[in-house]
């Protein structure tokens, strides 16, 4: 089997340019997920039980569906109803991107909100008692204490939902949405060539997955510094080392690096 | 009344066949989850070879099919899998182009996700069970299958039960993605049906209604699963 790599680079070029569709709808659903996903941990865990129980209805309906479900509910079902058609909607509702960006964020809003919620109740009890003793306010303590800890928490698993998101944002080719899968199935209808295209998609999409977890990763490694071990501890007990040579490396460490403020 | 007409169970309605396509839904999960038990095993022992170059094969495994997206994947068995198929019978003399069963195909591709969701759930529950059990095993003469048997397996799908359960709520919902091939599982049907009577939000509503039924019943019954689990977990050797 001989690869044909002129093919091959084209079909790149050609889905590469689609990139920016794929960016745009997951870019878009993340904030306004993340904006309705606040709105919704702060009703899950408001203590009047309407707003609690209509949080917990929404995470089950969005939770408990295939998202394909709920993005051709948005795009065709909806048409159905004539005030729908005749309001200021419309024009929202008609495009398909603005419908697949819309059920991506409802859907991605309901894990993001669990996220979130699982991020605040890992916050030790200890840390707001302590700031509350300290005279902070309310809003002082989510801004200091319990919004920073939680959001160090949620990260990991706020990746996670990120990658999920991502490769969703592929459900958005079904709905007429000229994205990099749509574009892939552009590319199989005139060449008939299904498994290279679809595997360039495929690389494709690992790559940007793969930089979308470093990104955050990095981000929680740089919003966690107090968690890093310190160089001159850290050498002991990692390394398997002579005795003689750890000495040699202490003494290199403590000779390098003077003592620093957060040391004292 | 109209709805009750449409979604009953008589003539004119689709509720016996939106039934049975949840059946369908539910039995190609199941097939899946099975598929997916096997190739999840199998790479999670991959992953935890001591040998580096099984390690990077599972590595590779999971972060290739937990990365690229689901739809892809199963357009790439849908058509890969009977370009495949034909190629294969081509080479034992058979002519023409051999179709796979759609089924069979949505069931192997999302069974193949799920593996490498699973084959991460059974690894982190390998690594949950004491390493001093299997020690102690060993101690008193256990032959390595019987300490497999007896002592590592037991442990391992009580710890991976929980995690077991979030993949089949995937697979349950990766498999609407499987209406693409026409396999006319509860996906594909509500589509037919809106087509038919022009009633999109009725149909999508109803399906994903049954969805949301399949998934809550599902977690109650691996909820009740992971209590009764627990149990074992908490008897300790100072009670008995």
């Amino acid at each position: 089997m001989n690869i044909d790599f002129d093919f091959l680079a084209d079909t790149l070029l050609k889905l590469l340019a689609a990139l920016p569709v794929t960016l745009g709808l997951l870019v878009s659903s993340l904030i306004a997920g993340g904006l309705l996903a606040l709105v919704i941990v702060a009703m899950r865990l408001s203590p009047l039980w309407p707003l609690n129980r209509l949080a917990s209805g929404y995470l089950l309906l969005f939770r408990g569906s295939p998202l394909l479900i709920q993005m051709f509910l948005v795009y065709y079902g909806v048409a159905q109803f004539q005030a729908i058609r005749e309001s200021f909607l419309w024009p929202l509702l008609r495009a398909p991107f603005s419908c697949a960006v819309l059920s991506l964020a409802l859907c991605t809003a309901a894990y993001t909100a669990e996220i979130i919620r699982g991020g605040l109740q890992a916050v030790p009890h200890g840390e707001i008692e302590a700031a509350l003793s300290c005279g902070m306010s309310r809003f002082t303590l989510l801004r200091r204490i319990v919004g920073p800890i939680a959001l160090r928490y949620a990260l990991p698993s706020y990746s996670t939902e990120v990658v999920l998101l991502a490769k969703s944002t592929a459900l958005a080719s079904l709905v007429t949405v000229w994205d990099m899968t749509g574009v892939a199935q552009q590319i199989i209808q005139k060449t008939y060539r299904t498994m290279e295209v679809f595997l360039c998609a495929a690389a494709i999409y690992l790559v940007l997955n793969f930089l979308i977890v470093r990104a955050l990763a990095w981000l929680e490694a740089k919003l966690s510094p107090h968690t890093r071990a310190r160089r001159s501890t850290a050498a002991e007990p990692t390394r398997a080392v002579s005795s003689r040579e750890s000495n040699e490396l202490q003494a290199g460490l403590t000779r390098s690096e003077p003592i620093s403020d957060s040391d004292l | 009344m109209n709805l009750y007409r449409i979604l009953g169970f008589g003539t004119q309605g689709w509720g016996t066949v939106l039934l049975l396509a949840t059946l369908l839904t539910v039995s190609l999960t199941l097939t899946a989850l099975a598929v997916g038990a096997v190739i999840g095993a199998m790479v999670a022992a991959a992953k935890l070879s001591s040998r580096r170059s099984v390690r990077i094969v599972g590595e590779a495994y999971t972060t290739i099919f937990r990365g690229a997206p689901e739809l892809l994947i199963i357009y790439l068995f849908y058509f890969g899998s009977s370009n495949a198929v034909t190629a294969v019978a081509r080479l034992f003399g058979a002519e023409g182009f051999i179709s796979v069963p759609a089924f069979a195909v949505g069931a192997i591709a999302v069974g193949v996700i799920s593996g490498a969701y699973q084959a991460e759930v059974y690894r982190a529950a390998v690594l949950a069970v004491p390493p001093g059990e299997i020690e102690a095993a060993r101690a008193i003469g256990m032959s390595l299958s019987m300490v497999w048997r007896r002592v590592l397996i037991p442990q391992v799908v009580c710890y991976a039960l929980p995690g077991i359960g979030n993949v089949w709520q995937l697979s349950l919902k990766d498999s609407a993605l499987i209406s693409v091939t026409g396999l006319a599982e509860l996906m594909r049907t509500s589509q037919i049906a809106t087509g038919s009577t022009h009633q999109y939000f009725t149909f999508y509503v109803a399906g994903g209604a049954l969805y949301i039924l399949l998934t809550s019943v599902s977690n109650r019954i691996f909820n009740h699963a992971e209590t009764r689990v627990g149990r074992s977990f908490r008897q300790t050797f100072a009670r008995q």
